[in-house]
């Protein structure tokens, strides 16, 4: 049961944002940019960081949502699952896998990250602007799955659901649908 | 010695946004639109909610100048703060403004672990739907703020005068 009324076809995150209209845009804005912008990393990693990190604060909503728009990108299930569950096994190179390695350090605290974690990345190719991106986007999931979490937000279990807002992330992005979303007061799937 | 070349010219989270310009206006207009509010929260309360998590997350520049800029809203106690910063529990502010605390708190460990009996507790003691709101979302966005911050090794070059004069300039004219 979610903390606050929340309208009952908008669980997870969709809820929160059009609760408060007017902070969700730029939570929205910043997400879009950072996840589908201009960047050397590919939309499916980008994805890949924002499925580890949720997949570590063990927010179901916010992890299986980027794991279904990191399996659409990267069009096969096994590499997030393994990013997930076996990161040092993953199907990844080793540019990413530093990167994960520091987007899982970020999940624990800012602190966490060392000198060393940052030297790995940085001999694996990566360069400063995949560094900053990824722990902002690392802090940034952090603040999704305590706030879909910490409001108590409904969490669909049918995996139908997750399919569906995989396709729409993945072709229509995070802004904010410009019909908004009554049309979902039908949607069945929960 | 930041992980990342930025410019050490720049306060604190200044010199990430140079770092990175496009997402600038985002971030400003979030800081604005939640901490520049006295709908529900007044805006002292809402720097109080930035300044506990941040020294939770034991954020050396966040919670110094969230702590500063919160100060100014709080003149009659001047070290208030500080004594939230150590024990809120027992810091002089009603038992509303703790349940808030009680709550951000918790998010600042995980929101799984916000239970309806804290949620009842503050909603007994008034607060509204809105403020619960905004009290989780402040507490994640500052959750968020620390990280970005120390997960880039971002050092404060501010000295307790600097912090106080930036403070006071962010207290009376937000986040533009």
């Amino acid at each position: 049961m979610p903390h606050i009324p929340l309208p009952d076809h908008l669980p997870g995150i969709t809820g929160l944002l059009e609760y408060r209209v007017d902070s969700a845009k730029p939570i929205r804005d910043l997400t879009q940019i950072l996840l589908r912008g201009e960047s050397t990393l590919s939309e499916g990693e980008r994805e890949l960081i924002a499925s580890v990190v949720s997949h570590g604060n063990a927010c179901k909503f916010c992890a299986a949502a980027h794991t279904a728009a990191a399996d659409i990108l990267l069009g096969d299930s096994e590499t997030c699952e393994m990013v997930k569950n076996d990161l040092e096994n993953a199907p990844v190179s080793p540019k990413m896998k530093a990167l994960l390695r520091i987007a899982t350090l970020v999940q624990k605290s800012g602190k966490a990250v060392t000198q060393e974690s940052i030297n790995e990345a940085l001999t694996n190719g990566a360069t400063d602007r995949e560094i900053h991106d990824t722990v902002l986007i690392a802090a940034l999931f952090c603040l999704y799955n305590k706030y879909v979490d910490g409001m108590g937000s409904a969490t669909p279990t049918d995996p139908k659901f997750y399919l569906t807002l995989g396709e729409r992330i993945t072709t229509h992005g995070y802004s904010r649908l410009k019909e908004g979303y009554d049309h979902l007061k039908n949607n069945t799937i929960h | 010695m930041a992980y990342i070349p930025l410019d050490d010219r720049l306060p604190g989270m200044r010199a990430l946004l140079a770092f990175r310009p496009e997402i600038a206006p985002a971030l400003m207009e979030l800081m604005q639109v939640v901490m520049r509010s006295n709908e529900g929260l007044s805006i002292g309360e809402r720097e109080m909610i930035a300044t506990y998590v941040s020294a939770l997350n034991d954020c050396y520049n966040c919670h110094h100048i969230h702590g500063e800029i919160a100060q100014c809203f709080f003149e009659d106690r001047p070290n208030l703060l500080e004594q939230i910063k150590n024990d809120y529990s027992s810091a002089p502010i009603s038992e509303r403004l703790k349940s808030i605390l009680n709550i951000a708190g918790t998010v600042q460990k995980s929101g799984k672990w916000v239970d309806s009996e804290q949620i009842d507790a503050a909603k007994a003691l008034g607060v509204s739907d809105l403020e619960i709101h905004d009290t989780v979302l402040i507490a994640a966005m500052f959750c968020f703020f620390n990280r970005y911050i120390d997960g880039l090794g971002v050092v404060s070059n501010d000295t307790l005068e600097s912090l106080k004069s930036r403070a006071k300039i962010m207290a009376e004219q937000g986040y533009h």
